[in-house]
């Protein structure tokens, strides 16, 4: 039988530079705009990402950090509170991720979005309001400066400090062992999963 | 952590194991999909050349993108008919049964499971929509899921969760004549915040929610996400038997009904359940609430002022001076006397037969003010036989209103029925979100169902209360 685990990647450490996108409560019809979820694919999303704040009715740009040409290679969202709540669409995520980010610090994220961001091996780390703040500014600062989330140790080092963040202890497994794709590691329980479904009084067929 | 509450009772029944990675694997009784969230599910599974393990307990139907004017195929929308294409193709190759509008049972997912009967006490029920919480009114574990999710519960019919904490919101008094299920959820998310829910599931209970109907519990429970809860569900009690027992399910399997009750009463939470926290309100305290801001959380009684965002907490006050920039008002206003262009009652939160009765009662011989449209868009097509049936559609049309078919419609812009420019909607929908109604610059005012009939027909944002109600035989 193949190793349920192989092929998916371990997200132990990443390292980039940042880009701060700020506010609290950002929800994910901000991130990507319901009209651009009318396809079957997630290809092609990026260049939606936070579309209608990036872009006024004629197509021009208007001020935000996604628009900055000094933030165009960013790869870590540096994000405030609540980030991500509201619908669940995972299209939210997607787009950020082919866009370009690798991963999120932020003061909260929305529960839904979190887990959509695991399941697609990127991490959502979080720290309080201070932290964030002086990472924002720094990265607005430097924004060619480096940044280095270590997950497993919760630490983000920049600018030659070296700050304490929080990962879920679950996701941090998930993504330090390479187990956060979870369909063949919950396929490879068959058995269990049919003992369940027949220990239950309603019908669950089969 | 919580002990002998419905959530822990309900999540031990259905866990298959712990994953190495520390999460709970959990068995799926019930998994609904629709065309906005599953396509992309499909490709992963066929890209995997995995199957689809449990057809049978998986149910289909067309709701975001579904055209509710005119229906005809192919839809006017390349985009819509390739996403209803796609399901079709889905759902047909994998053998899973579709709700589809030629069916009569379609309408929004949050509505048809409750109507045929299988949602149920005690399931563990899952889709690609937040709203997915709404379940939770019948005492299932509902919470919505993303695609990565659709795809392993699809392979396997089970999902990785982590458990939560449980808060108890008790709810206790009556509720005032003309203050509905709607305000207790608005009033909740405006004390406990859009995040003060983030790990957390809520179980309602208390007078007031014991009062409601199933529709209300329904319209508490499908809000539990705008507070950042993933789930909410309220105990299974003689309401919920009653609204079970007419459905299709076990109007065609009522021996299960018999068999099935010691299970559902044995899920309820003891009455020495442990809770991780416990809030209280008044509902007797409760006036109509309207939101004046972008974030479900951002709601005022009817007649009380508008925050200073001075006077909220540090890490809303941002937030709440970007919301009154673009909703336009003032701190100290109240909502009463807000124009409004569209009227939208509709969506999971508010589009089922009594919410269409009790907005019917306001419209019944009024007309919808001057320059107002006004739209109705029933939960499911039996929420829309019945009301035509009945000859709410009739009242409705009467007054102006364009009666619709069954569809998420305006709740989020998805289909031809969106908001245009900085159009103001009173919605009975669910989210107010900058941009949520199909226009960045549109304004959504969130209000309940009665509500919205109200301001349709007086063009303003209104105290139902003020207006006189016709009984409709």
């Amino acid at each position: 039988m193949s190793d349920p685990t192989e092929e998916i990647p371990e997200v132990d450490h990443v390292t980039g530079t940042g880009i701060p996108v700020r506010g609290n409560d950002i929800d994910t019809d901000q991130i990507i705009p319901a009209r651009f979820m009318k396809v079957v694919t997630f290809d092609g999303l990026g260049q939606f990402s936070f579309f209608d704040l990036r872009f006024d009715d004629d197509d021009n740009e208007k001020d935000h950090p996604m628009n900055e040409e000094r933030f165009g290679d960013a790869n870590v969202m540096v994000v405030n509170n609540n980030f991500g709540c509201g619908s669940s669409r995972e299209h939210a995520p997607q787009a950020l991720m082919r866009w370009g980010i690798d991963a999120l610090i932020g003061e909260g994220f929305a529960e839904i979005f979190a887990g959509n961001c695991l399941a697609l091996g990127i991490p959502t780390l979080t720290a309080d309001h201070e932290t964030i703040n002086d990472l924002q500014q720094w990265v607005d600062d430097n924004p060619d400066g480096e940044i280095e989330i270590d997950v497993a140790a919760e630490t983000v080092r920049y600018g030659g400090r070296e700050v304490g963040v929080t990962v879920d202890d679950a996701q941090r497994k998930a993504l330090v062992d390479g187990i956060w794709d979870t369909t063949a590691l919950m396929k490879a329980n068959e058995r269990s999963i049919a003992e369940t479904a027949a220990n239950l009084p309603y019908a669950t067929g089969n | 952590m919580s002990e002998g509450t419905l959530y822990d009772k309900v999540w031990n029944r259905h866990k298959v194991t712990t994953l190495p990675n520390g999460q709970d694997q959990l068995f799926v009784g019930l998994h609904l999909i629709h065309e906005v969230t599953s396509p992309q599910a499909f490709g992963m599974l066929r890209e995997r050349d995995l199957e689809v393990a449990r057809s049978d307990l998986t149910h289909a139907t067309v709701d975001h993108i579904v055209p509710t004017a005119d229906q005809s195929r192919p839809y006017s929308d390349d985009a819509a008919e390739e996403m209803m294409s796609e399901l079709e193709e889905n759902v047909r190759d994998a053998g899973i049964e579709f709700n589809d509008p030629t069916t009569g049972n379609q309408g929004i997912v949050h509505v048809i499971g409750p109507e045929q009967g299988i949602t149920q006490p005690g399931k563990t029920i899952v889709c690609g929509d937040s709203h997915t919480s709404t379940h939770g009114a019948f005492g299932a574990l509902a919470f919505g899921i993303g695609t990565s999710q659709i795809r392993d519960v699809l392979a396997t019919q089970t999902v990785a969760m982590e458990k939560q904490q449980v808060r108890k919101i008790q709810v206790d008094g009556e509720l005032g004549e003309g203050v509905e299920a709607k305000d207790i959820v608005l009033e909740i998310i405006r004390r406990l915040g859009t995040e003060g829910g983030v790990g957390y599931v809520y179980e309602y209970a208390g007078e007031a929610i014991e009062d409601l109907g199933m529709e209300g519990r329904m319209s508490i429970c499908n809000m539990s996400i705008e507070g950042g809860a993933r789930a909410g569900y309220v105990n299974p009690d003689g309401t919920t038997y009653d609204w079970l027992r007419e459905t299709d399910y076990f109007q065609e399997h009522p021996e299960e009904f018999d068999e099935l009750m010691p299970y559902w009463e044995s899920i309820r939470s003891d009455d020495d359940a442990e809770y991780d926290d416990v809030v209280t309100i008044d509902a007797s305290e409760l006036d109509p609430v309207v939101t004046w801001g972008t974030t479900p959380g951002q709601g005022v009684g009817i007649h009380d002022p508008i925050p200073e965002p001075e006077a909220l907490a540090a890490d809303k006050q941002d937030t709440a001076r970007r919301a009154q920039k673009h909703m336009r008002v003032e701190p100290g206003e109240t909502m009463a006397g807000y124009d409004i262009d569209v009227a939208f009652l509709g969506s999971c939160t508010n589009a089922r037969l009594p919410d269409l009765r009790r907005a019917a009662r306001v419209v019944k011989g009024r007309e919808v003010a001057d320059d107002v449209r006004a739209f109705v868009v029933p939960g499911s097509q039996r929420v829309q036989r019945a009301a035509e049936a009945e000859g709410l559609a009739d009242i409705f049309r009467e007054a102006g209103f364009d009666w619709r078919n069954a569809g998420c419609s305006m709740c989020l812009g998805m289909n031809e029925d969106q908001l245009e420019g900085d159009e103001a909607c009173a919605s009975s929908s669910n989210r107010n979100f900058v941009g949520r109604q199909g226009s960045k610059d549109g304004r959504t005012v969130l209000m309940n169902p009665r509500m919205v009939a109200a301001a349709a027909v007086t063009g303003e944002v209104t105290d139902v209360r003020d207006l006189r109600e016709v009984t409709i035989a």
